[in-house]
């Protein structure tokens, strides 16, 4: 198992590069079976891992262009492994739901490098090529809006393409800065992740840089206010797009924050602990508000997204261990409920071509197996106990509690608001009397559709139940990185905070 | 009564004029042939050019004599060899893009075969020298060459455009005139390491004199590398060429463009005068800026170029105020990966090129000519789209890296406004890029012909397109010993 974190990152862009010899009749099955394959190869790597071991595993280390320091290195973590496997998994569930028909070899093939860019950006150690993969995955994501979307899609993906490109733009200099840092500490060039992590920086250029990482990371996410453009991409796209969007490619701004943002920086992060905690807790309760507001059954879970989102920042900057395995493991879970959330609205889509509340009613009584699936997964959502949802919730705010006990009430009537605009959206279109003729003859869920969906049924149930193989892993890592951040502190405040937060009892 | 001069031929150090003699000979050649035998084809004088570059390559490759030669004008250091290698192999490229599968007028005259081989003679002179005079001798053959060259592709077009550069050019020369004059007044020689030796034993004074060259040069020179205000003549001039004359047009002169400035600015800017560093960095700004939100508002697919190399121009600019050896280094490997890929670009303008206007009373290449064009000729829609991402920065493709490495120069030397200008220009800059792979990969085609597309398209231009798409691809494998030469070149010579 030498090289198996390259073996995951590019077999699918082989694999989407040999697609265009496939004929389009299979291209569906193709995409399958690669996805298919892909998440066996992160299965293997899950029973590979070593759970006792918090550092970075199937290190892969080579030159690549040694005098600026560049290298290719992959390795693999506690954080990182789980997001690896959600997209290998989440990618083959979207294939396999897969209902357009027009151009679709087309559409498999960039959905398959589309999974090359995500993966990519989760297991490399180099930070240029994470930048690389980073600004790739926006490429295929264009495509797949702006091809297959809906009427306004060309508006929609130029938005996500611009807000996000622009974004990161900025990350570029302070990468480059990082370097110039490193190479003036230590005289040596490297734009390797672990080597940054050793690096104290000055309070001041921490700020600074910290910035700069900050507003690629918020866009990505996407934080109030950056966040305009997500509903109008998810509106627009098609629905493999928005499951791979808001199940996969938002969790790369997060992820950044955990990566990036808190170990390189902790005295800025600390720093700028309460204006990003109170932006979180606007997403949780601004994107509530106005999710309950959408008339469009799609825009209230793209509006949720944001909502649940926001509840991941906070608990990353718990800058405790609860906190922080809290909200990676809420990033898993919002990947499974949205991503389900999103291909339900599909599969109602593709049956009634709309996707207003205000067009359904009473579907339970005509579909009962969907109206089973959505309820599940929309309780999941709200975050009912014994859920997937309750878990990353509940620790995001259990460990957010330790800085701030009023802030973490705020953020958590955002699961209130969260009830009230889920409960709504299911008594407007699955209750009461089928009011629409057209409603009455709809089929319920097919032999395909059950095949995507009862995977993520099971999921959120068993680990609802039981999370703790998951969260054991994810928590070891964790710890690992909140004891390096402490050492490193510059500010003995930053250290003396990170310890309060850490212990029971807490800073009040 | 004169003194005799009595010089030893060895220390004339001829062998430094080797490489130009080598194409002067060619190019003669050339012309001779066509006056013994008549109706050659045109597939005879392309390769035969080739071959004297390439020639000529081996020539600049091979010279390990003294860097000076030819009564001390010449000055054959590092710059100026890299500088030629640059300048032969975009030619190398360039000139088999005349076999495009329909016919036109210039490429079956012997001339423009010799006129282009005198133009590459004077870019050699221009930065193997460091002599003002002779720089400016190399500037105006070149030029005149470049004119003659853009009229013949014989459109009304293209007189419009060689007039517009040859009257733009004229002023240029003259500035460029009035500043060596105002140097050899000030410093007494003409060669630029003695101005330097003696401007920095004066300390820059006069500083009027010092500011009034610099102020000339920059407008002469601004002309050729098409800085922000004198880069009006750009669009036109690239619009009435030839699409791989344009191409060719933003590489090879601005490169030979840097070099002089290279040579001539550095010392300014290191000379401590801080407004003369301020004069240079507006002149960057401006030149990065305007000229991308003038591409943004572009319909015609070669003009946008033309504004984005014009912007490109400025980051180089950027490069020559940094001043560091990074930065130079930066310089030549942004323009080498740069090459490729426009060139790449341009090639595809000419490969998609339709003798009628058939999409657009004025342009020849609107954007809405290549709508839906994946749907159409797929692979020709992918390598476009791949150019245009690595022209707009995008990893990992080829300019990518260039972009990377004089960012890094920027922030090493604490130019950090500057490398975030830059970056956010390249955020402006993606959406224009853009435009063109939304056009060809998100909206339907016009028209389903696929062969008004191909009308041009022929073996030669294909090899050439594909081989530049593979250097755009696969650029991170060979930047690593790119870099090593650039950089041993670039200290050799005291950059």
């Amino acid at each position: 198992m030498d090289h198996i974190l390259s073996l995951i990152v590019f077999f699918p862009a082989v694999a989407g590069l040999l697609g265009f010899m496939v004929n389009k009749d299979s291209a569906r099955a193709y995409g399958i079976s690669v996805s298919a394959i892909e998440f066996l190869l992160c299965l293997v790597l899950w029973i590979g891992f070593d759970g006792s071991n918090a550092g970075y595993q199937f290190v892969e280390y080579s030159p690549l262009i040694p005098s600026i320091g560049m290298s290719y290195y992959l390795g693999v973590d506690g954080i990182s492994l789980f997001l690896a496997l959600l997209t290998s998994f989440i990618t083959m569930i979207a294939l396999i739901s897969l209902s357009i028909e027009k151009d679709v070899k087309n559409l498999i093939i960039s959905v398959l490098f589309l999974e090359m860019t995500m993966v990519g950006v989760f297991l490399i150690l180099d930070v240029i090529l994470f930048y690389a993969f980073w600004e790739l995955s926006l490429v295929p994501m264009l495509y797949i809006i702006g091809a297959w979307g809906s009427a306004q899609r060309l508006y929609a993906a130029v938005k996500f393409f611009l807000y996000t490109f622009a974004g990161s733009v900025l990350m570029l200099v302070g990468i480059l800065y990082m370097a110039f840092l490193y190479h003036d500490a230590t005289g040596v060039w490297s734009f390797a992740l672990p080597d940054w992590y050793l690096l104290q920086i000055p309070f001041d250029t921490q700020l600074w840089l910290f910035g700069a990482f900050f507003l690629a990371f918020a866009i990505k996410v996407p934080m109030f206010p950056f966040h305009t453009w997500l509903p109008y991409a998810h509106g627009q796209a098609p629905t493999i797009g928005s499951i791979i969007l808001a199940a996969v490619l938002l969790k790369m701004g997060s992820y950044g924050f955990v990566r990036f943002s808190l170990p390189l920086f902790p005295d800025a992060a600390v720093y700028f602990l309460y204006p990003i905690a109170i932006i979180a807790i606007i997403m949780v309760i601004y994107a509530a508000m106005v999710a309950y507001a959408q008339e469009d059954m799609k825009q209230v879970i793209a509006y949720s997204s944001i909502s649940h989102m926001g509840i991941v920042v906070l608990g990353t900057f718990a800058m405790n261990a609860e906190g922080i395995t809290g909200s990676i493991f809420l990033m898993l879970s919002h990947g499974i409920v949205s991503g389900a959330l999103f291909m339900l609205v599909g599969v109602i889509y593709d049956r009634r071509h709309t996707k207003l509340m205000k067009d359904f009613g009473g579907l339970a009584s005509v579909m009962p197996g969907f109206a089973t699936v959505y309820g599940i997964m929309l309780m999941a959502s709200v975050g009912l106990p014994l859920s997937i949802g309750f878990v990353g919730e509940f620790l995001s705010l259990a460990g957010f509690y330790k800085v701030s006990w009023i802030m973490t009430l705020l953020a958590g009537t955002g699961i209130i608001l969260g009830a009230i605009y889920m409960l709504t959206l299911y008594k407007k279109s699955f209750f009461g009397e089928v009011t629409h003729e057209e409603n009455k003859g709809l089929k319920d869920l097919n032999g395909k559709e059950l095949t995507a969906l009862v995977p993520l049924v099971a999921l959120v149930v068993i680990l609802g139940v039981y999370p703790k193989p998951i969260l054991t892993t994810i928590d070891m890592s964790v710890k690992k990185m909140l004891v390096l951040m402490e050492k490193k502190a510059i500010d003995p405040n930053t250290s003396k905070f990170i310890i309060n937060v850490n212990s029971i009892g807490g800073t009040k | 009564m004169l003194e005799p001069i009595s010089i030893s031929m060895a220390s004339l150090n001829l062998p430094a004029l080797l490489p130009m003699a080598i194409l002067v000979v060619g190019a003669l050649g050339v012309i001779c042939i066509d006056l013994m035998a008549k109706g050659l084809n045109r597939s005879f004088y392309t390769m035969i050019t080739v071959l004297f570059i390439l020639l000529d390559l081996g020539a600049v490759i091979g010279y390990n004599g003294s860097i000076r030669g030819f009564f001390d004008v010449m000055l054959v250091d590092g710059i100026a060899r890299i500088a030629q290698v640059i300048i032969l192999v975009a030619s190398a490229f360039f000139v088999p893009l005349s076999l495009s599968h329909r016919h036109f007028k210039e490429f079956k005259m012997a001339e423009y075969y010799a006129l282009f081989m005198f133009m590459i003679v004077g870019f050699q002179f221009m930065v193997a020298s460091d002599n003002l005079i002779l720089i400016f001798l190399g500037l105006e053959t070149s030029s005149l060459a470049l004119y003659t060259l853009i009229a013949l592709h014989n459109r009304a077009k293209a007189f419009e455009a060689a007039i517009k550069y040859f009257t733009m050019g004229a002023l240029a020369a003259g500035f460029y005139t009035l500043s060596a004059l105002i140097f050899y007044a000030l410093t007494g020689s003409v060669e630029i390491h003695q101005i330097e030796q003696v401007l920095i034993e004066r300390d820059f004074e006069p500083l009027v004199g010092v500011l009034a060259g610099t102020v000339f040069m920059i407008g002469a020179l601004g002309f050729k590398l098409s800085l922000v205000p004198s880069h009006t003549w750009t669009p036109d001039v690239y619009e009435g060429s030839s699409a791989p004359l344009a191409g060719y047009m933003s590489i090879v002169p601005k490169i030979a463009g840097f070099v002089v400035a290279m040579r001539l600015f550095e010392m300014l800017v290191l000379s401590g005068v801080v407004w003369l560093e301020y004069i240079l960095y507006g002149v960057v700004v401006l030149t990065m800026t305007l000229a991308n939100i003038t591409a943004l508002v572009q319909e015609d697919v070669k003009r946008m170029l033309a504004f984005s190399s014009i912007s490109h121009a400025g980051s180089m600019m950027a490069a020559i105020l940094i001043g560091t050896t990074q930065a130079n280094s930066a310089l030549f490997l942004y323009w080498t990966l740069f090459m490729f890929t426009n060139l790449g670009a341009f090639a595809m303008l000419w490969i998609v090129r339709h003798q009628k206007n058939l999409w657009d009373e004025r342009y020849q290449h609107p954007f809405t000519k290549f709508s839906g064009m994946v749907k159409i000729m797929p692979i020709t829609a992918t390598i476009m789209g791949v150019f245009m991402f690595a022209l707009a920065g995008m990893p990992p493709f080829s300019v990518f890296w260039g972009k990377l490495y004089l960012i890094s120069a920027a922030v090493n030397s604490q130019f950090i406004w500057l490398a975030i200008i830059i970056v956010l220009n390249s955020a402006i800059a993606v959406y224009y890029y853009m435009k063109l792979v939304i056009y060809m990969f998100l909206k339907d085609p016009v028209s389903n012909d696929a062969g008004i597309y191909a009308t041009n398209a022929s073996t030669p231009l294909k090899v050439i397109v594909g081989f530049a798409a593979m250097m755009t691809l696969f650029a991170v494998l060979f930047v690593e010993p790119l870099l090593n030469v650039i950089t041993k070149y670039v200290i050799a010579s005291g950059f």
